[in-house]
């Protein structure tokens, strides 16, 4: 290969700045995934749930209004049984309640599953808060296991204040479970 | 603009060695020189155009009446069997994403950036040729393998029928776990293919147009078209990986079980959404900004003035392209966003009608007091300005996310992307052929039929596009086969405007057979007095290599 000219030089160099601006902009795309699940678990986008401790939990006064809490629970692609205790609560709102979930592997196998969630409509994500869930890690029930599975949350008595969300009569908090594959951790 | 001194020396003398070609073969299958590369780019664009437009063909056929007339007659043939109703409306839907995905990227880009763009910025600019001539002659071919890979995607199963039947936008989970079948992963890899083929193409705009300008042609005196290539290779560079990275994704949900945009495993498809329009909303710019440019220089020479705000002009293109990457939600405003959001979006929706409406306003003041002649391009280059106007403003009431609610999905905004691209960016491309026709092939075309070729074609595409406002606002959606007795009236209208249309473009090939083998020969500056740029300074068809000795731009 013959040694390149001066102006070959600066077009290289040209070409792969902007070659590489091509390459940081795939890798962008890919970010995107990962900052788009901290946008939701931040503002609530797409009734996202929040994630609150029980100190926080305890510093929110009780109002004297209450919410309908309806609760959906499926399954995709695990031969679970799963369903709520009650398919409904009706809570004070800032009071936490604890609604409870039961799930029944009725195969042979030992199987792990983890629950995907979310509330509708959307706007009432950033005001349901969730201080214990069996959402936030893996579950493994042992053939034939039937386990009672708690959620402790509360909802935020901003919800009554903000003109997005004060007219809201019921919030559906929906949970999905899904089998976790340990050689494969999906997105 | 600027006054071009063309060097006297610079082909005249040294023709014999400008000129010397290698033989078939090596020129056409292994070039690697720009105006070649562009010639390839044409008539791959306009192949491509002819399929993607016969495709439209039998859409507007089977939308003629209310009803199914051909639809299962056309899957029976594809299969070799007898298809059942549900594989006829797959048929559809493949042949609404054959047609979406083929004018996109294989007809509107490749003529307007791979054609028009590789053979005239390096003219333009007084450059010998592109940056990287081999990497040029890669593009071309990686975009003719995609198309390849895209028309075979249709003979293999895609779910319910065969092919791919996702529509252009390629939504999930519509095109995984809706899409059984190796058609959509072809026309994934398709898009991937282009897609790369784009981004090397932009690379090496970028690095000729920085690089390789001739002495004296400093960035504020390049021709509007150079600006706006310029302009649509960042486009391409910022907006083509993220469309890469997102059907990547589409492919690992699809075959190694990853759940990126399955909702049921902690996916999400709004996401896909977003990625997409991320890069769909700059890939509508990046299909109309090289027009704006063309259509800036035929104005200019057929006023014979120079453009009107010429820094306005290239900058309001560079705004285009920057707001433009900050407003793709408003394409997906049924999603269930908050007010706030649509809020956002909407207002920064309409800020790109304020450097849109500079343009329009440049080319009007371009022509006020100019000594107009109406040659072919120019007819074509007023029917640009006001087809796209009609389109812009049809564009201001969907950017409202109000009116969007209603509007989503019907044929309204069918007229408005074809009032914008097909009328828009087919319009620049008819104006840009016109234009550069003879100097590309050194044969004039018939002025009559060029004209004939547009009255035709105008009252065609109106009499096609204009009904589908009507028909939108009365509701109906896009993407169906049939429809409601209540719309036969305009939907058998648009389908008359489809056959008038069809008439125009034989009349086209006409004019180019015609003139390819007996039109008068072209002179090296025809259009006169108005056309300043570097172009004009050479012989019609140019010599094989020009500017051997580089121009100086006083």
């Amino acid at each position: 290969m013959t040694a390149m000219t001066q102006p070959q030089k600066s077009n290289l160099k040209t070409g792969l700045l902007a070659g590489g601006l091509a390459v940081a902009m795939v890798g962008v795309g890919f970010a995107a995934v990962p900052l788009y699940r901290i946008f939701c678990q931040v503002t609530g986008f797409g009734g996202t749930t929040m994630r609150v401790s029980e100190a926080q939990a305890a510093t929110i006064p009780v109002s004297n209004q209450t919410i309908v809490v309806r609760f959906d629970a499926n399954q995709r692609g695990l031969p679970w049984e799963f369903k709520p205790e009650r398919p409904t609560d009706t809570v004070s709102i800032g009071a936490r309640d604890l609604s409870v979930f039961i799930a029944e592997n009725l195969s042979d196998q030992p199987i792990k599953g983890m629950a995907t969630f979310n509330v509708s409509p959307a706007q009432a994500g950033k005001y349901f808060n969730k201080v214990q869930c069996f959402c936030f890690t893996e579950q493994t029930l042992q053939p034939k296991q039937r386990v009672r599975m708690p959620v402790l949350y509360y909802v935020d008595p901003k919800i009554m204040t903000d003109p997005d969300t004060k007219d809201i009569e019921e919030i559906t908090l929906s949970y999905t479970f899904y089998p976790v594959d340990d050689a494969d951790k999906g997105s | 603009m600027t006054t071009i001194a063309a060097n006297p020396a610079d082909h005249h003398d040294n023709a014999h060695d400008a000129d010397h070609k290698p033989g078939f073969f090596a020129r056409w299958f292994m070039s690697t020189n720009h105006k070649d590369i562009g010639t390839l780019y044409l008539i791959f664009a306009i192949t491509a155009g002819i399929i993607g437009g016969a495709i439209s063909g039998m859409m507007r056929l089977e939308l003629a009446e209310p009803g199914i007339q051909y639809l299962s007659g056309w899957a029976s043939m594809m299969a070799g069997k007898e298809a059942s109703l549900d594989e006829a409306y797959h048929m559809w839907n493949v042949l609404i994403t054959a047609h979406g995905l083929i004018m996109v990227f294989f007809m509107v880009m490749p003529a307007i950036i791979g054609g028009f763009g590789n053979w005239f910025v390096p003219i333009m600019i007084g450059a010998p040729d592109m940056a990287f001539p081999r990497m040029n002659n890669i593009s071309f071919w990686l975009t003719a393998v995609a198309f390849i890979m895209l028309l075979g995607s249709t003979f293999v199963p895609g779910g319910t029928g065969l092919g791919a039947g996702t529509g252009w936008t390629v939504y999930a989970p519509l095109s995984t776990s809706g899409s059984v079948g190796p058609a959509v992963d072809m026309a994934i890899f398709s898009l991937h293919l282009a897609g790369a083929a784009s981004i090397l193409g932009a690379v090496n705009f970028i690095t000729t147009i920085f690089n390789m300008r001739a002495p004296g042609m400093t960035i504020h005196k390049m021709p509007l078209f150079v600006w706006s290539v310029l302009v649509t290779a960042f486009l391409l560079l910022l907006a083509l990986p993220v469309l890469a990275a997102a059907i990547t994704m589409l492919l690992v949900d699809r075959n190694f079980g990853g759940a990126f945009f399955d909702a049921a495993a902690g996916g999400d498809p709004i996401l896909y959404q977003h990625l997409f329009w991320f890069f769909g909303h700059p890939e509508v710019y990046i299909m109309i900004l090289p027009g704006f440019g063309i259509v800036s220089q035929i104005v200019a020479t057929f006023s014979r003035k120079p453009v009107f705000g010429y820094l306005g002009m290239a900058y309001a293109m560079v705004a285009i392209g920057v707001v433009g990457f900050v407003v793709w939600a408003h394409h997906m405003y049924t999603i269930g966003m908050s007010v706030e959001m649509k809020m956002y979006f909407t207002a920064a929706t309409m800020v790109i009608a304020v450097p849109t409406g500079i343009k329009i306003f440049s080319w009007i003041a371009t022509m006020w007091g100019g000594s107009l002649t109406f040659k072919t391009p120019m007819v074509w280059a007023l029917g640009f300005i006001f087809m796209f106007t009609v389109g812009g403003v049809t564009g201001v009431v969907l950017a409202n996310g109000g009116v969007d609610d209603n509007l989503h999905d019907t044929y309204y905004v069918v007229a408005h992307f074809h009032y914008v691209l097909s009328l828009g960016a087919v319009f620049a491309l008819f104006a840009g052929f016109y234009y550069w026709f003879g100097k590309m092939s050194g044969r004039m075309l018939n002025e009559f039929l060029g004209h004939l070729h547009f009255w035709v074609f105008f009252i065609g595409v109106n009499l096609l596009f204009f009904p589908m406002h009507f028909l939108g606002q009365q509701g109906m959606p896009r993407r169906y086969p049939d429809y409601p007795d209540a719309f036969a009236h305009w939907n058998q209208i648009a389908s008359l405007g489809y056959a008038i249309m069809g008439v125009g473009v034989i009349i086209f090939f006409i004019n180019v057979f015609w003139s390819l083998l007996a039109g008068r020969k072209a002179e090296g500056n025809y259009w006169g007095e108005g056309a300043t740029t570097l172009e004009w300074t050479l012989s019609s068809p140019p010599p094989f290599h020009q500017f051997e000795t580089l121009p100086v731009i006083k």
